[in-house]
């Protein structure tokens, strides 16, 4: 039998303090999606990035085709073929197309002039945005195109680069489903094409459906492996976990009793022409799914008043709340935990206690100076509460994992009275375990009469611990799914349109 | 804190060499001179060093001095209004203009250091305009308590340095312990996160203009009494580098969200003391800049040696088993980088 693509034997990689990757091996044969899985943590992202020439391993060795490779940069492994999609993308959004696509390799012409050789540069970016089956211009700039069309051209640079092995580093973080389903094909096509793939994701949902065999890393040591026919949500879980995780999502229990917040003809600067009402009630989760761009994350922060409305009013209770101004909305007891944690969530350079605290500063005041001693309190309580990991309160929060900063911004609010919790995305980039606890902690604010809102892109979330559903589409609410009515295909059919609205 | 604590020990390093190498440092009449010059300087500062923390930079504070000072010598000695009016409409004057640069900064949203830089042309002009491009002096007269201000003592303290340590004191529990302190980090630190929060951010930015004027209201009336003439094409004339060398130097970052009240202050001592060293050494005069210069550049360079350093040390097991993708390369880049 030939030697695999790629092998990856005994690698370990130690940082001070911290064994990242003990002693991992792993091998990808030519034309296979290979999913890696595991907890944020587990040493996935150092592993990828010692085959990306980020990190060199302590100990162990990378064979490729059966050769011993060294990867000392990220040039050595390009040249070997190894192509690497980031999580968060690295293009530069103010370049077009092509030339994000041959970024510093540009073609030349012109002699010693070194001129860019345009022409050639859009041609030879059409070949790979055609067999990418992605349909702009090369001469587009980057900045407008969408997240997902964004992912394609960086993939296509990675082709363009004779890339074997591609490894996608959760690549549907940002992506709608319709736009998944779409990467998920390509994924697909190249496979068929015998480019091999390795895979990092949280959304246990896609691997089900592409990988041909799972890894799974857990302290950074491979902790076995799953088959094709092995692969089920239950099996992964356990892998990753080391033991069963039961109630992963808490069904609902309290009956809704009144609607706590009513959005009556709310008008978005951002979808000037549709005006949006809903209710949601006291102790019920209301999930909101939709395509990216649907408007749902601009609508609640409309509410929230981040962003002007235009028109319409929000009653809390009864209460007209005034729009527009988050210190007002705040007041009242609506509160936002919005999409993108580490630029609007948290004010990642400061502490623990300080993100905590900020939202209600004033409680914490004496004569209005701040009291250390009640901060410290009230932070304490929060961390244990939400089981926050940190090593002290003054931690700064860019130092903790994604799964206990999403848990930090759910304590500043819950340091405080929540009536209403909008959550958007609650769990993007989240590992299992902290998915686990935060859908329990949404269910727990639902037992206290808080209204929770969920928006979510990850359908799987959104079906499993939602009450009811609202599916928007192009600014506009599609329509409402009772429990009874929910299915990825009733959700998916509103989102897109391909049904009348229920 | 660490931060203060090198640039505290930078500072008695110096004046312990300065001592030695000329001991009329430590002559009273040198030391009196000298904490006049820091007061007059570090209240100023100060005000700079806030509104560096919430991210922006004021520029125009040199050539706000030029016009409160013919503003102020006109006021009294040819309008001949009471001291205190006169003080008053000074300041008054000053916290106009931070509140224009507040209004270009946060309404319509033009950079802090396109706006100011703008008020740095315009003061110097509006200034040279006023004054017919003639020297307003101040005569003899003591004008009240004006001139003791500048020039007088407590317990044999300089009263600029009396002052400076009341706005200090005043400043730090602004800064250190209330509310709006807090706020300020914050928006210097992430304004889109802090405004998510339920933080004003136009308020919070705006103010430190305004704040920063009037505390160069109070340095700009003791700058015109200590000269007691005050020529409108060069009074002031690059003060508002001071302000920023000693707020950088002191641990102030320019991206925002960081320094001190001690650090300000520390900063404006080793400013003074650099001059002083090049009077007193006997440095040639003209190379005064050169020293200045050369001297924020190695500390900033130092630091930035010593935050690189202590991040490779510690950053791995603050971040736990690094994963990557939970740390975005740009935070963690603004982490521990260096003031400037």
């Amino acid at each position: 039998m030939p030697a695999p693509l790629l092998e990856l034997k005994g690698i370990s990689k130690r940082f001070p303090g911290v064994v990242a990757l003990d002693n991992v091996s792993l091998a990808v044969e030519k034309g296979e999606v290979v999913a890696l899985i595991g907890e944020n943590g587990a040493g996935k992202s150092t592993l990828m990035k010692t085959l990306g020439g980020v990190h060199q391993p302590d100990e162990g060795e990378i064979c490729i085709n059966g050769n011993v490779a060294s990867i000392r940069s990220v040039s050595d492994s390009v040249a070997l073929g190894i192509g690497f999609v980031h999580q968060e993308l690295n293009n530069l959004d103010n370049l077009d197309v092509a030339a994000n696509i041959y970024l510093g390799r540009e073609p030349m012409w012109g002699g010693p002039l070194r001129l860019v050789d345009r022409q050639k540069m859009e041609s030879d970016s059409l070949i790979y945005l055609r067999r990418l089956g992605l349909d702009v211009s090369p001469r587009t700039l980057l900045s407008s195109l969408s997240l997902a069309q964004q992912q394609m051209v960086e993939i296509a640079k990675a082709l363009s680069q004779n890339a074997r092995i591609l490894i996608l580093d959760e690549p549907t973080s940002s992506l709608t489903q319709g736009e998944t389903d779409r990467l998920l094909q390509t994924v697909r096509d190249l496979r068929d094409e015998g480019v091999s793939v390795l895979y990092i994701s949280h959304r246990l949902g896609e691997i089900r459906q592409i990988a041909n065999r799972v890894v799974a890393l857990r302290d950074g040591k491979n902790v076995g492996g799953l088959a094709r026919e092995q692969i089920t949500h239950d099996n992964m879980v356990r892998l990753m976990v080391g033991r069963d995780v039961k109630n992963f999502y808490v069904a609902g229990s309290t009956v809704p009793r009144h609607g706590r917040l009513q959005a009556r003809n709310v008008r978005t600067r951002f979808r000037p022409a549709h005006a949006v009402s809903f209710d949601a009630a006291g102790g019920e989760i209301l999930g909101f799914a939709g395509l990216v761009g649907a408007g749902r994350s601009e609508l609640m922060q409309t509410i929230f008043g981040v962003d002007a409305a235009l028109e319409g009013t929000v009653m809390l209770d009864g209460k007209a709340i005034t729009l527009g101004n988050v210190k007002s909305t705040i007041g009242s007891g609506i509160y936002l935990v919005p999409e993108d944690r580490r630029k609007t969530g948290l004010i990642v350079a400061m502490t623990v206690r300080e993100n905590i605290t900020l939202p209600g500063l004033w409680e914490y005041t004496t004569a209005g100076l701040i009291s250390r001693q009640r901060e410290d309190v009230e932070s304490e309580r929060q961390v244990k509460s939400l089981r926050i990991k940190t090593p002290t309160i003054e931690a700064k929060a860019m130092n903790l994992s994604g799964g206990n900063q999403q848990k930090i911004v759910l304590g500043k609010w819950l340091a405080l009275s929540p009536k209403v919790l909008i959550v958007d995305e609650p769990t993007r980039g989240i590992d299992v375990g902290a998915k686990a606890e935060i859908y329990r902690l949404l269910r727990e604010l639902t037992d206290r009469d808080v209204a929770v809102i969920v928006v979510s892109s990850d359908l799987e979330e959104v079906l499993n611990i939602s009450d009811r559903i609202i599916v928007m589409r192009e600014g506009q609410i599609a329509g409402t799914l009772q429990r009874d009515q929910f299915s990825e295909k009733s959700v998916m059919d509103l989102a897109f349109g391909t049904t009348a609205a229920a | 804190m660490k931060k203060e604590l090198g640039i505290g020990s930078l500072v008695l390093v110096l004046c312990i060499v300065l001592s030695i190498l000329n001991p009329r440092f430590l002559s009273l009449y040198n030391l009196r001179n000298q904490a006049t010059l820091v007061g007059e300087f570090g209240i100023f500062s100060i005000g700079m060093g806030i509104v560096i923390i919430t991210s922006g930079i004021d520029l125009s504070v040199g050539s706000a001095f030029a016009l409160l000072g013919v503003v102020l010598s006109i006021l009294l000695r040819e309008w001949h209004w009471p001291w205190f009016l006169a003080a008053a409409g000074a300041v008054f004057l000053m916290l106009l203009l931070g509140l224009f640069h507040a209004f270009m900064i946060t309404i319509v949203k033009l950079q802090p250091f396109i706006v100011t830089l703008c008020g740095l042309l315009i003061y110097r002009g509006l200034a040279r305009g006023v004054a017919h491009d003639e020297a307003k002096g101040f005569g003899t007269e003591n004008f009240g308590i004006l001139r003791s201000l500048a020039n007088g003592h407590f317990l044999g303290v300089p009263m600029p340095l009396v002052l400076l340590i009341i706005v200090s004191i005043i400043m730090w529990v602004v800064l250190h312990r209330s509310v709006y302190g807090r706020y300020l980090y914050a928006v210097g630190r992430n304004e889109q996160a802090a405004r998510f929060s339920g933080i004003n951010t136009n308020l919070i930015v705006g103010s430190a203009y305004v704040v920063s004027m009037g505390l160069a209201a109070i340095s700009g009336i003791l700058f015109a009494f200590d000269t007691n003439s005050v020529s409108p094409s060069n009074h002031g004339n690059s003060y508002e580098l001071y302000g920023i060398a000693a707020a950088v130097l002191g641990g102030c970052s320019l991206r925002g969200g960081e320094g001190s009240i001690i650090g300000i202050l520390l900063g404006s001592i080793l400013l003074q003391v650099l001059q002083n060293l090049v009077n007193l050494v006997g440095i040639p005069s003209s190379q005064n800049f050169t020293v200045m210069g050369t001297v924020i550049l190695l500390g900033v360079t130092v630091d930035q040696l010593l935050a690189g350093r202590k991040r490779r040390v510690t950053a791995p097991k603050v971040t736990g088993p690094p994963s990557g993708g939970s740390i975005p390369p740009e935070t963690v880049g603004t982490q521990t980088g260096a003031p400037l």
